[in-house]
């Protein structure tokens, strides 16, 4: 079985996740590692429809939020003793919401892929996003509802108040949902997803109908995004409209596609990376957002399949062993690249910036004095030229390091 | 009662011909490349704030006439350095690659004209009532929004249809082959209209910008009901796009203008639920709250059961 194959990966994938507090126990890193564990499920769940199953949806946090309501009215439930169950199924619940509304709305969303079900999709989001403000009584409007996770049955003692509590709980959560997704993958259903994907026309010929795979894969993907909800609603004790709306699908969109979408892995990195991003460099500027943008289009354009395409380009150097030949034309490439990189960033937050003073890698730059701007526009072009020269360097040593051996050949 | 559904009716005609003027250029662009520009109301944004930065030296006139002509070079620019390098990845990358571009551009405007509303004035010349009826004013700027925006879809019905150019475009939608075996420059062509049609989105941005207050979230308000539009004209057709337009700015303005509701429609069938009930936003919303979600139930309603729009060819 595929999965036993891999154990040693699946084994340290747990290890990680249950160590990664041991490791880093401040509260703000408890709180981004919460953040990341829902991403990594949400992001999951997108790529099951996106990457694997050919479907670009553009309303995928419907099922999100869908999730995390209901998660949340669970969460009021229990407060209230009308149910008594332990918090640790509150994602289960949202799950099964999720599930029930990718039943309903993939009954008649999937009939086609591409274009049309993007753009039910679309429709789709915005209609629940907008409806989602008119029926206030449930959604709690603007503001939003809460609810508060240390009422019901105790689990061995744990009452989850700390955030670290829930952390083990989320970590938990994110396996499982992990490798079931990984296991769906290699089911049938799964496979014929990719087939689907591919050419649904051939797929039909052998006997499947394609609506109903496409319509498989969107159910079990809707039930995932609804337990990244649960998830949600258990760490933050608050949802709003916010968190079905469009800007929520556009951001797992970013991070699938970033991270790679034809990996399993991709969605997982992805997750990682911008969750990092979001928490880390929201401290330090307040352009992230905008860098976002840059290296979201950059991917897009250059890394058309992700970080995880890039690290997997490198499969065939690394297999014949030439991944050295490659290190030397990737640092004379690297090095100005990320000079570039730096000196354009310089000059984006100095002429944004409203102080005397702007603190810079250890530099004081001032962004009032014409010097600052000319010598970072000089620095910024030499490197820009360094890097364009030095590409065609690295274009030949990945020739030769991805080459066909001459026996090999004949 | 009467003068609630004139003005409405022409308030919904000026929102429909603006919308037209976005969904044109969504459409042909579509229906050249085959890809949805998910960017498209953010050229629209951007024309608005380059009229009011131009505005604010030169006056509104020049504003008028100068903030298209960049954002229709900066499409063309986007068309020939990006989408054409993208295409090679295929249609899922090149919509992503627009939905990228549109949060970049807003993120941009941010950057540059900050988070605050623009008080992006109507020119003092059009500053005055068109006509009074049954005691309402109609203003001069209404008027000159609905002149300029049934100019350019006379215009563009023209060019498309009766110029050499149209014809050599519109061939070029459907063989561009052949079209470039006798000689044309067909991805010059696409860089083209590309530049065009967002310079008819940036032409709506200076007109709009006044009206609907220019701020960093008008794409994302009007964006989507252009894709609404689009989708329900059914993809690639003009005249579909035209009719679409129309009706949603009509439905739109109808549905904020109206005061019936769900309590009426209760009182009409002689039933009546207690306040309280969980489901009492069901029964107490009337047709103004529920505005915004019209075109979006129209949408979905005409995907389910006529998937190719109002206009539209078959799929294939």
């Amino acid at each position: 079985m595929a999965l036993l194959k891999n154990s040693s990966i699946w084994i340290a994938f747990l290890v990680a996740l249950l160590g990664l507090p041991l490791v880093f126990d401040s509260i703000l890193a408890i709180s981004i590692m919460n953040q990341i564990a829902i991403a990594i499920v949400f992001a999951l769940s997108y790529n099951m429809l996106l990457g694997q199953g050919g479907m670009l949806s553009f309303g995928h946090a419907v099922y999100f939020g869908l999730g995390g309501f209901l998660s949340v009215h669970a969460l009021i439930l229990i407060e209230f003793e009308t149910m008594v169950f332990s918090i640790l199924w509150i994602p289960l619940i949202g799950g099964v919401f999720g599930l029930l509304a990718g039943v309903f709305i993939g009954s008649f969303s999937t009939h086609k892929a591409g274009t049309v079900f993007a753009m039910i999709s679309l429709g789709i989001g915005e209609l629940i996003a907008a409806s989602s403000l008119i029926f206030s009584s449930f959604f709690g409007g603007e503001a939003g509802i809460s609810g508060d996770r240390t009422f019901g049955p105790t689990f061995f003692g744990f009452d989850f108040a700390q955030n670290i509590e829930i952390y083990y709980v989320a970590a938990v959560w994110a396996f499982i949902a992990t490798v079931f997704m990984y296991l769906f993958t290699q089911t049938p259903a799964g496979r014929m997803a990719n087939a689907v994907r591919d050419n649904p026309e051939r797929a039909e010929f052998i006997g499947y109908s394609s609506r109903k795979v496409r319509f498989i894969s969107f159910c079990a993907s809707g039930l995932f995004a609804g337990i990244a909800g649960g998830l949600f609603a258990l760490n933050y004790e608050f949802i709003t409209e916010e968190n079905l709306n469009a800007a929520t699908s556009g951001r797992v969109l970013l991070m699938a596609y970033i991270g790679g979408l034809g990996y399993f892995i991709g969605p997982i990195i992805g997750a990682v990376v911008l969750t990092l991003m979001n928490s880390l460099l929201s401290n330090y500027s307040e352009l992230w957002m905008l860098y976002l943008g840059i290296m979201f289009l950059l991917t897009v354009m250059f890394l058309p399949r992700g970080f995880a395409g890039f690290i997997m380009m490198h499969q065939l150097a690394w297999v014949r062993g030439n991944m050295k030949m490659l290190i030397k034309p990737y640092i004379i490439t690297g090095i100005p690249a990320v000079l570039f990189a730096a000196c354009v960033i310089a000059l984006i937050e100095i002429s944004h910036t409203e102080d005397e003073v702007f603190h810079y890698l250890g530099l004081e730059l001032n962004p009032a004095s014409p010097i600052t701007w000319l010598v970072l526009l000089g620095i910024a072009g030499g490197a820009f030229y360094a890097v364009k020269r030095s590409v065609l360097q690295l274009n030949d040593a990945w020739e030769t390091a991805n080459a066909i051996p001459k026996e090999e050949e004949a | 009662m009467l003068e609630v559904f004139i003005f409405a009716t022409l308030n919904g005609l000026v929102t429909g011909f603006l919308l037209f003027m976005l969904a044109s250029g969504l459409t042909l662009i579509f229906s050249m490349m085959g890809v949805l520009n998910f960017a498209h109301a953010s050229f629209y944004m951007l024309g608005a704030y380059f009229a009011y930065s131009l505005s604010l030296y030169f006056g509104f006139w020049t504003g008028l006439i100068f903030a298209p002509i960049i954002v229709g070079v900066l499409g063309a620019m986007v068309e020939r350095y990006g989408l054409r390098r993208v295409h090679q990845s295929g249609h899922v990358a090149e919509l992503v690659f627009t939905f990228g571009l549109a949060f970049l551009i807003e993120e941009s405007i941010q950057f540059f004209w900050g988070r605050d509303t623009k008080n992006y004035q109507t020119p003092e010349l059009l500053d005055f009532p068109l006509f009074t009826l049954l005691g309402q004013e109609f203003s001069a700027y209404r008027g000159f929004m609905m002149t300029i925006s049934v100019g350019i879809f006379i215009g563009l019905y023209y060019v498309l249809t009766k110029s050499r150019v149209g014809i050599i475009i519109q061939a070029a939608i459907t063989h561009p082959q052949t079209v470039s075996n006798l000689g044309h420059n067909v991805p010059l062509i696409f860089m083209g209209v590309f530049g065009m049609g967002t310079a008819l989105a940036g032409l709506a941005g200076v007109i709009a910008g006044p009206v609907l207050t220019t701020f960093p979230g008008m794409a994302t308000v009007l964006g989507s009901i252009v894709f609404v539009i689009v989708v329900i004209g059914g993809l690639g057709s003009l005249a579909g796009a035209f009719i679409a337009s129309l009706l949603i700015g009509l439905l739109q303005s109808y549905a904020i203008a109206s005061d019936v509701g769900m309590p009426d429609l209760l009182n009409l069938l002689g039933v009546s639920f207690e306040r309280g009930h969980p489901l009492n936003d069901l029964w107490t919303m009337n047709l103004p709250q529920i505005a915004p979600v019209l075109p979006y139930l129209l949408l979905v309603l005409v995907l389910i059961f006529r998937p190719t729009g109002l206009m539209g060819k078959r799929e294939e």
